[in-house]
Parts: C-alpha cells; structure tokens; sequence
C-alpha cells in the first residue's frame, strides 16, 4: 500500500509528467488558454492514459515476453487505435460530451505523455495495480499542471506584457518558475 | 481505421492489405536489427552486471546467478525480477558474498541500490548505484563521492545501518552522511535495510552454502 | 541552376527562417527532456535526423502507393520501424548514452515534428525535395538542441562535451541541468530569436522606407 502511495505521489507531485518529465508539452503549451477547456482536456488525457495503462499491461504479459522488438510499434499502433476507438464510443453514447471534448480526443494520439507512461510503466516494471495507479498519478498531475498554467494565463491576458515576449517563450518561463515550485515536492517520500 | 464510404474510394480489402504489407515489411526490418544488436547488447549488459558485481564484492572472480525458491536458492542463469541474488566467489571456489538488489523512493525518484553481503560475518562488503535521479551536485554524491561509497566497505549490518552527521560515525554499523544530501544518504541506507529484512532468512549459513563445485557438474 | 536554388533554400529554412523548434515551436518533449548535456543532445539530433531522413525519403518514394484514408497509420508504422531500429543501435554502440536518454529515444515517435513534415511535405513532394527538406529541418532541429544542451552544460556543470572548460573555481548553477532550466533556457532562447526576427524586420522595413524615399 505505502508502495503505492508513493508510485501516486511521485507522478503527481514529485515527478509530475509535465513539468520534471517534460512529457505532454504540446498541449500544455497549446492548450492552456482556458481554465475551463485545460480542466476538461486534462480528464479526457487521464481516461485515455488508464486505458493506455490497462492495454499496455495485457501487452507486456502476454505478447511481448516472446517479441519484445514490437514492444514500441505495438504501444503506439494500440494507442492510436485505442484513441480512435474512444473518439467513436463517445460520438455513438454520448453526443453532449463528445462536443465537450472535440478536437480535444484526436489531439491525445500525438501527446507524448501516453506513450511516455506505457514505456516509463514498462521499464519500471510495474504491475496491474501499480500501473493503474501510476496512469491515474500521471492523468491528476498533468490536469493539475494544465490547470495552474491555464489559471496563470487567465491573469497574464489582463497584465501589460512587452509583445516581444508573450506566446510561446512567457509560457515556457512560466513553466520553468511552476517547474521550480514543483522541486519543492521533492524528499516527500524519504524523510523520516 | 477510416470509414470508407465515398463511391470512388479504394475498398476496405485494400486498404488493410496495405496495412498488413506495411506491417510485415517493418517487422521484418525490426526483427532484422534485433538480430544484429542482439549479441553486442547481451554481451554490454552482461559485462554492466559484472562490474557492479566485483565492484561491492571485492576479490571475487566468478559468478553465480540464483533464484530465490520455497525450497531454497537455485541457480538459474535466465532468472529474473526481485528474487534473484548473484553469489560471488574467490579464485579457490569459496563464497565471498551475495551481491543483493534493493530499491526504494529516493530524494527524487526511486533508487536502485546493488549491496554485497557476507553472510557469515553479516556485513555489507560494498554498495553501487546502479540507478538514481538524484539531485546533479548534491544528491548525486551517493555514487560520484568516493568517500561515501567507501563508507559501505565493511560495515556492520545489524542491528540496522544507521546513518550519522558526517564525521561523527563511531559504531562499525553508522555511515557517515553526505552533507548537504542527508536524504539521500539516508535512503541508500534505508534501502540496504530493507534489503537485508527481505533476504536475512533466505541466504544459507556459511556450511550450507552453495559452493562452487556443484556449479562445474 | 534555379533547382539548385531551391534545394538550397529548402535547406536553410528549416535551419533558419522555419526552425521547428524556436519558430514552428515543434518537439518540445524530447528537445527539453535530453538537453541537459551537449553529447546527449547530439545523440538525439543524430537519431532524429536518421528517422526523419528515412521516413521522409520512404513517404516520397510511395506517395503513390499510399491510400489517403489509411496515410496517417502508414506514416506511424513507417517512423515507428526507423525508431526502433535506431533504439536497437545507440543501446548497441552507445549503451552509456542510452542508459541516460532512456525512454526518450522511443517517444522519438511522438515528436510531432516528424509526423508533421510527412503529412506537409514528404507526401506532397519528390523524394530529392523531401530528402533536402528533412535535412534541413533535422540540422534545425540539431542546431535548437545543441544550443539548448550546450548552454545547459556549460553553466550547469561548467563544461561543454564533458570537458571542463571553467576549472575547480565555478560553482556549478545545478537549476540549469534540472527540469526548470530547460525550460527557463529554451523561453529566453525563443525570446532571443524573437528579438533577432524583430530587429530584421525593423531592418528591412527602414531600407524600404530608404528606397522610397530615394525614389
């Protein structure tokens, strides 16, 4: 249990995917303008990451043991058909969310962070469990740094910036302040 | 994956017939690779191994890889994942120690700890990293500090290793501490001590160790 | 002689005018995740560079043969094979190295860059123009790390391809080979490159408003 506790922490807090693993930058930096689309965005990613996790852990334990060279064309071949999977289930069930979502699912297919979490899960060694939990640690600790970021670009419009460094090169510096602030988690665990 | 619908559009046959062809052809260059960089790999991890190995076990010159079975260990040379141990043994065939994997949440991420142990003195012989994310000038002085690592050349096990402000260490069981990194000094010796509750029971006293000659029938 | 021309230029505007990474802002993951020394950026421009040679070299020669509706799964396919195969051979040759890029070489398949320059371009043009193209953006690619991972380096360990440049004297800034410094780095490069684009087109603007006047 302790274990997994600290497998939850660390990819929510400690070891968050966006900002100590660089992974899921493309909408991070994309996507954030709004608080409200950046909350949802980050949900739609995390129920595609727990699927990912359950897909990825029926891979490793029944197939690649006997190829493990598949191993990388296999995850993305069952992400991206996972995704397009997803994108039809949602338009067939439930309309109302699949306009919620819109270019949003699609957009999942090219975010690092799914194929970053099958193989982080994979070398680490991971479990049922524990990969479960990692994807639900990961999916909490993207939508948190999607919804910081957002929450700070809200307030950013507002404020007079010099042209030269709003966009792409504010976000990243304000990533690279939260990326700080986020260090602060580090030693959680391992004290005491 | 697309629907195909339109009147003039190729039939689904086709288009998973350029699916399968495309996927048989970038298999065969896959399996083509795996093939060439197969035995460079093994041979690059095998010899990894055996650095670390001698590294926390010193004066040993073979290996031995066991499992870790109901009925006590077993050597198993495909073995893998958390009950394996490598025993380590002397030019004369005698057992030196146990070269013990160990892992647990560090500063920053988790920390993969190789320990070797001689289980008749009960003492740790020597500790190698061989996996960290900690802090670059800090943290990460439990494996670039030569004074730290020696720390873990003969040091006593039990009742716990205990990890003191560097400087102070006056028991053969206390380590002295990085300065600056006491966390991740203290979970090195966390680590090992975790370690040790796992295997103490499971490593065969002196007599009824596995020597070497049964390896050579 | 205009072909020439237009290869070359094809050429200089991935490195310059159209740079993935500071002007189309592609790449990011790997380009942050690996920067925190010289070689590793290196290793990881040579490997994107063999990848995205390849696929783009293999989409023009079949463009043909492609069915629209299944493209994108064959370009994945495709980048995911030259993936592996350059995987296979760092851990091979490299085993250093890829121990410490670990699983960003694979997530090479995730870099939007490559898939974005086959649906762009690769599919649209003959292989000769593809090829010069995915040079092009590769060597910008390599340009935006090696800056980034030189940077890096040099103020977070003091030594740029692991040769200490500053002596026992610098006290390392250990920000900048952490997560934070990557980013902090690459938002004051783009600022710098912004800066450089603006004063161009300042430039270009007041020799304009010269001719007129002359005129």
């Amino acid at each position: 249990m302790d274990n997994l506790i600290w497998i939850f922490i660390s990819a929510l807090l400690v070891n968050n995917f966006v900002l100590a693993y660089f992974l899921g930058l493309c909408p991070f930096l994309g996507v954030s303008g709004r608080l409200e689309t950046s909350f949802r965005l980050g949900l739609a990613t995390t129920f595609v990451l727990v699927i990912t996790a359950i897909c990825s852990w029926f891979l490793n334990t029944y197939i690649l043991p006997h190829a493990p060279y598949l191993r990388l064309i296999s995850f993305i071949v069952v992400i991206a058909s996972t995704v397009q999977f997803i994108e039809m289930a949602i338009k067939k069930l439930s309309p109302a969310l699949f306009k919620a979502l819109g270019i949003f699912l699609p957009l999942i297919t090219t975010n690092c962070a799914i194929l970053g979490l099958a193989i982080f899960a994979t070398n680490k060694g991971y479990g049922f469990t524990e990969g479960l939990v990692f994807a639900l640690g990961a999916g909490a600790g993207f939508t948190l740094a999607m919804v910081l970021m957002a929450g700070i670009r809200e307030e950013a419009e507002l404020s007079d910036i010099p042209a030269l460094i709003q966009g792409t090169a504010m976000n990243l510096i304000i990533a690279g302040i939260l990326s700080m602030a986020f260090m602060g988690f580090a030693g959680l665990f391992s004290s005491g | 994956m697309s629907i195909g619908n339109g009147v003039k559009e190729p039939g689904s046959a086709r288009l998973a017939l350029s699916l399968a062809f495309a996927g048989f052809i970038s298999g065969l260059a896959i399996i083509a690779i795996y093939e060439a960089t197969l035995p460079t790999i093994t041979a690059n991890k095998a010899e990894e191994l055996r650095q670390a190995v001698f590294r926390v076990l010193p004066g040993v010159t073979r290996i031995r890889k066991f499992e870790s079975t109901p009925e006590g260990l077993k050597e198993n040379p495909e073995a893998r994942g958390e009950e394996v141990v490598y025993g380590g043994y002397d030019p004369q065939g005698a057992l030196v120690g146990y070269a013990i994997n160990s892992a647990g949440p560090g500063f920053q991420d988790t920390i993969r700890v190789l320990y070797g142990y001689a289980p008749a003195e009960r003492r740790v012989l020597g500790m190698w990293i061989l996996e960290s994310r900690e802090t670059p000038g800090l943290g990460d002085k439990i494996y670039k500090d030569a004074e730290f690592v020696a720390n873990f050349e003969d040091l006593a096990i039990e009742p716990q290793i205990v990890a003191v402000k560097k400087g102070t260490r006056s028991a053969p069981n206390e380590i002295d501490a990085i300065t600056g990194a006491t966390i991740s000094s203290k979970a090195v010796a966390r680590i090992i001590n975790e370690g040790h509750q796992r295997w103490k029971g499971r490593l065969p006293a002196p007599d009824g160790q596995p020597g070497i000659e049964e390896a050579e029938q | 002689m205009a072909r020439e021309q237009s290869s070359y230029e094809s050429f200089i505007k991935g490195l310059w005018r159209e740079n993935p990474v500071f002007v189309q802002v592609l790449g990011m993951c790997p380009m942050l995740a690996v920067t925190n020394t010289a070689l590793n950026s290196l290793v990881m421009g040579l490997a994107t560079l063999f990848v995205l040679m390849g696929s783009s070299f293999l989409v023009a020669s079949l463009k043909h043969l492609i069915p629209k509706q299944v493209r994108i799964s064959l370009y994945i396919i495709i980048i995911a094979t030259f993936v592996t195969i350059a995987d296979y051979t760092i851990l091979a040759l490299l085993p250093a190295v890829h121990k410490e890029l670990g699983a960003f070489i694979p997530l090479i398949v995730a870099n939007c860059m490559i898939l974005g320059r086959q649906e762009a371009f690769a599919s649209r043009h003959g292989v000769r123009m593809a090829v010069v193209d995915a040079a092009g953006m590769s060597a910008g690619f390599m340009f935006a790390l090696l800056a980034l991972g030189g940077v890096r380096e040099l103020l977070g360990n003091g030594s740029l391809f692991g040769v200490d440049l500053f002596g026992p004297g610098f006290e390392p800034w250990v920000i900048m080979i952490l997560p934070p410094g990557g980013f902090i780095t690459l938002g004051l490069l783009l600022l710098l490159f912004n800066w450089i684009a603006a004063r161009k087109r300042a430039f270009l603007a007041e020799v304009a408003a010269t001719e007129r006047e002359m005129l």
